[in-house]
């Protein structure tokens, strides 16, 4: 057995867990709580009660907007069955810098959200097949990427090339965790290297882009997918648009850095509702994996 | 108590408050205090970030002058449009080829319009890779001179793509077969900096400055009072020494008294001296070995807690003795 192999397995034995699925009804953005309070959509004003709203996969049936998900109940939408084993759930994030008030943020974000850090990575099946998917949940701390994110986005991508099963990343991020200072910085960096790695190994590693998306994400692994998705209207950019607009002082228009934007730029490759998401992901790990085989 | 006594005993207090669930919020505020108020260190780290950002600090351009001969400056991105704000080309360096990319600040007022600063927009990523996979398909080691606040962060800059541009370059950096040497000269400014910072040495100037985004706008953000830049400087840890402490560099240049502006000459003899040294050692490294340890300096950065790991990361446990 390898030394990497050995490795792998340790990560496991350590940290493979069975979920029990539980939706966290995270109050998130608000937007979610503003239709339980108001019974409408805050987009378009139509009436909307929790219930519809869940039962048509938090998407407004009136308006198209696509609300925050947190990570399970992607996982909800994603995995076969909803059956999904977790792991590295172990990996946290630590005050290297000794940074002002980052233990305590990090605390109420755990209690809030029931998650460790700002991803979840683990295993299951898309419609049969095997794939290491990675959800970032922007509840947690805005999604930035401090080491553990860091190192949780590497092990996943590593561990699809020694599994040989194709990679799925749902990215939310506000960027950074600057409270890691240099040390997340460097996280785009690792993601990056792992991402070279996958390639040569000509593992399939597919991107879906969600709101919001921005910074050193955006700038290292979100990027770089075979295939990047989108969902409607998700923020996606690099620089945020006050930054941006400090700079050129004027106002930016409605539509900027919105997926369709993006698309239009040649950034991403396709924008997906969210109700064909799954089925899309399906048809990409068919039409990447093994496919020298089929056509044999 | 020095600021380092400060600093020990806060760790200390912060730990055992975790392990023991204590509230002495109390007592670590009046240590932060002290922190804040006893303002030796905070000058020091704001001196360095002054001299980082020196209007006289020599550029790109001025350490090409005096280390290399013959340098031949390459244009464009062979895709949409050549960005001076990112200058490359070849050089020899005590007579052998080198390729060399980095960030151009202008020299003076009209001269950084048109250089945008030193930030670079998506096209000038792209003709650093460009120029870098040259670089590997000719054998030439390539040199990269960091110098910037960030790249560009505009409208045309979104449009081209400026997120892909740098993860592009990240991606790429790891998988190139001829040695990288990063020299950060002056501002080492988030992904922009990053964007061409990925090597297999990378060398620090004393008093420049890397960090994940600008004291300013940490404060703004973080600490929301744009007016605490000095203090956010201190506390995001974005020294030469700082980065050496956390592995993220490897190596120092010291800077003339005043700063590498009072003494250009002896600055970049410096430079080369260690560019040199390093190139002959990296350049001798068998093309798998190079790359593979490319990956593994990076692989390793960051400090997290693996609470079923058997043991502590190698990282982690050095890093916990030197607090
Ligand atoms: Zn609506």
């Amino acid at each position: 057995m390898s030394r990497l192999t050995r490795k792998f397995k340790a990560w496991f034995r350590t940290a493979f867990i069975h979920r029990p699925l539980i939706t966290h009804r995270i109050k998130d953005g608000d937007e979610r709580l503003f239709v339980e309070r108001k019974q409408e959509c805050p987009a378009c004003h139509k009436h909307l009660s929790p219930d519809e709203l869940e039962s048509s996969l938090f998407v407004c049936p009136g308006c198209d907007h696509h609300f925050r998900l947190t990570p399970w109940e992607r996982i909800k939408y994603t995995a076969d069955g909803g059956v999904f084993h977790e792991f590295c759930a172990d990996i946290e994030s630590f005050n290297p810098l000794d940074f002002p008030e980052y233990e305590q943020k990090l605390t109420t974000s755990k209690k809030k959200t029931g998650l460790n850090e700002a991803i979840v990575t683990g295993i299951c099946r898309v419609e049969g097949q095997e794939v290491v998917l990675g959800i970032m949940a922007f509840q947690f701390m805005g999604g930035s990427m401090g080491s553990a994110v860091g190192e949780k986005v590497t092990r996943a991508l590593l561990l699809g090339m020694e599994k040989k099963m194709p990679v799925i990343i749902f990215t939310a991020s506000g960027g950074a965790r600057m409270q890691e200072g240099i040390l997340s910085l460097m996280q785009m960096a690792k993601t990056s290297a792992a991402a070279s790695v996958l390639e040569e190994h000509k593992i399939p590693f597919f991107i879906v882009l969600t709101d919001p998306t921005s910074g050193g994400v955006t700038a290292s692994y979100a990027m770089l997918g075979d295939v990047i998705l989108a969902e409607p209207s998700a923020l996606v950019g690099f620089a945020g648009r006050r930054v941006i607009e400090g700079t050129i002082k004027q106002k930016l228009p409605e539509n900027f850095q919105l997926s369709e934007f993006q698309q239009e730029k040649g950034f991403v490759d396709a924008i997906v509702q969210r109700k064909d998401l799954r089925k899309t992901l399906a048809f990409l790990v068919k039409t990447h994996m093994n496919v020298k085989k089929v056509w044999r | 108590m020095t600021e380092k006594e400060i600093i020990k005993r806060l760790t200390e207090l912060r730990s055992l408050a975790q392990k023991h669930k204590l509230d002495i919020s109390e007592e670590i505020k009046q240590l932060e205090a002290k922190l804040v108020n006893g303002n030796s260190s905070q000058d020091a780290t704001w001196k360095k970030v002054e001299l980082a950002r020196h209007n006289d600090r020599p550029t790109t351009l001025d350490y090409i002058d005096i280390i290399f001969d013959d340098f031949l400056e390459l244009h464009g991105d062979r895709s949409f449009s050549d960005d001076p704000a990112m200058i490359g080309g070849i050089a020899l360096l005590n007579d052998k080829p080198v390729t060399i990319i980095g960030q151009q600040k202008g020299r003076n007022l009209k001269e950084n319009v048109m250089r945008n600063s030193g930030m670079a927009l998506p096209d000038g990523y792209r003709k650093a890779l460009r120029l870098v996979r040259q670089a590997e398909k000719y054998g030439r080691p390539v040199i990269s001179f960091v110098d910037t606040q960030g790249a560009y962060p505009g409208v045309s800059a979104e449009e081209r793509g400026i997120g892909e541009a740098i993860a592009r370059n990240l991606k790429e950096f790891f998988s190139v077969r001829v040695p990288i040497v990063v020299i950060i000269i002056g501002q080492g400014g988030s992904g922009g900096a990053l964007g061409i910072g990925i090597g297999d040495y990378v060398i620090m100037l004393e008093n420049a400055i890397y960090s994940v985004i600008s004291p300013e706008g940490c404060a703004s953000i973080l600490l929301r009072d744009a007016s605490k830049a000095k203090y956010a400087a201190s506390i995001m840890k974005l020294t030469a020494r700082d980065l050496l402490r956390f592995e993220i560099i490897d190596t120092i240049i010291s800077e003339p008294t005043g700063g590498a502006h009072q003494n250009p000459e002896v600055t970049a003899a410096k430079i080369k001296l260690e560019l040199v040294k390093v190139l002959n050692k990296l350049i001798s490294r068998p093309q798998e070995q190079l790359v593979k340890n490319r990956y593994e300096k990076y692989r390793r950065m960051g400090v997290f807690i693996e609470k079923n790991a058997k043991k502590k990361s190698g990282f982690l446990k050095r890093f916990l003795r030197k607090e």
